[in-house]
């Protein structure tokens, strides 16, 4: 599943991840773990809607073991990705922050919600990032039916 | 508590959830801030807030928030007030502020949901 996001549409912004969160609790994914894709995505989306250039793309992909959720846009790229990734560390316009959003938490938020993450970036190329939440076998509805 | 018995602590208005008025609020995250939501919050959390963009139900969705109540007399539109009749999340709201809100739950055995600080988010696992 691939979900296009605008840059500078906040009307619409955390709209594609409440539909990827419905998406996933529909293909069966347990509620903590349709949870934590729907925040590391909600997260992605505001910083694609805020920051990008030109909107990116949010991908999901359902694997055996864990939901990977894919975050690429095409600019303007992370200068320094440590102090990105500091709790606080913000560059958000006011419009985002009178929302209540650009409070420098989002990246750190989707590291902390995902068992594995990565992200890379260059400036005037753009940035990628992946996150792996691992599913739960216990109470995957789809993973019961493959072992039934 | 009961959703019924949260809005008449706080001389609040159930404008959607009429249907759920046993619903049970036991705890509940105070915040405008919404990047703040995201980050701390745990399940089955009643929100309390004053933010009523549209953004709010779909954090509230993609955050199973059981309640929302809005805070300071915000009215919220008419589409987030649809939205979240189709979601089955009931909303609340109040006059006062949310300091008195908070208050006024808290006092009643409501409880926050969790004590972690944002400056532990950060933190090495």
């Amino acid at each position: 599943m691939i979900y296009e996001v605008r840059a500078g549409d906040i009307e619409h912004g955390g709209s594609a991840s409440a539909r990827i969160k419905a998406d996933l609790i529909q293909a069966g994914i347990c509620p903590s773990v349709a949870r934590r894709a729907g925040i590391v995505s909600f997260e992605g989306e505001m910083n694609l809607i805020v920051y990008s250039s030109d909107g990116g793309t949010i991908a999901v992909e359902v694997g055996p073991r864990a939901v990977v959720i894919r975050v690429e846009d095409c600019g303007p790229g992370i200068e320094d990705i440590d102090l990105a990734m500091t709790p606080g560390y913000s560059t958000a316009p006011d419009w985002a922050t009178d929302l209540g959003f650009g409070a420098g938490m989002g990246l750190v938020n989707m590291q902390k919600n995902s068992d594995r993450f990565e992200i890379e970036s260059h400036v005037g190329l753009g940035t990628r990032i992946a996150c792996w939440i691992q599913r739960r076998k216990d109470t995957d509805r789809s993973s019961q039916k493959e072992s039934e | 508590m009961r959703l019924e018995d949260v809005a008449r602590s706080i001389d609040g208005e159930i404008v959607v959830g009429q249907e759920q008025l046993d619903l049970i609020v036991d705890r509940a995250f105070a915040a405008d801030l919404l990047s703040d939501v995201l980050a701390l919050t745990e399940e089955r959390t009643a929100l309390i807030t004053g933010m009523t963009n549209p953004q709010v139900m779909r954090v509230a969705e993609i955050l199973n928030i059981i309640a929302v109540v809005f805070v300071r007399g915000k009215t919220p539109p008419s589409a987030l007030i649809e939205y979240a009749e189709r979601l089955g999340i009931p909303i609340v709201t109040t006059k006062k502020t949310m300091f008195e809100t908070c208050g006024l739950m808290f006092a009643e055995g409501v409880r926050a949901c969790r004590s972690k600080a944002v400056s532990d988010i950060g933190a090495p696992a």
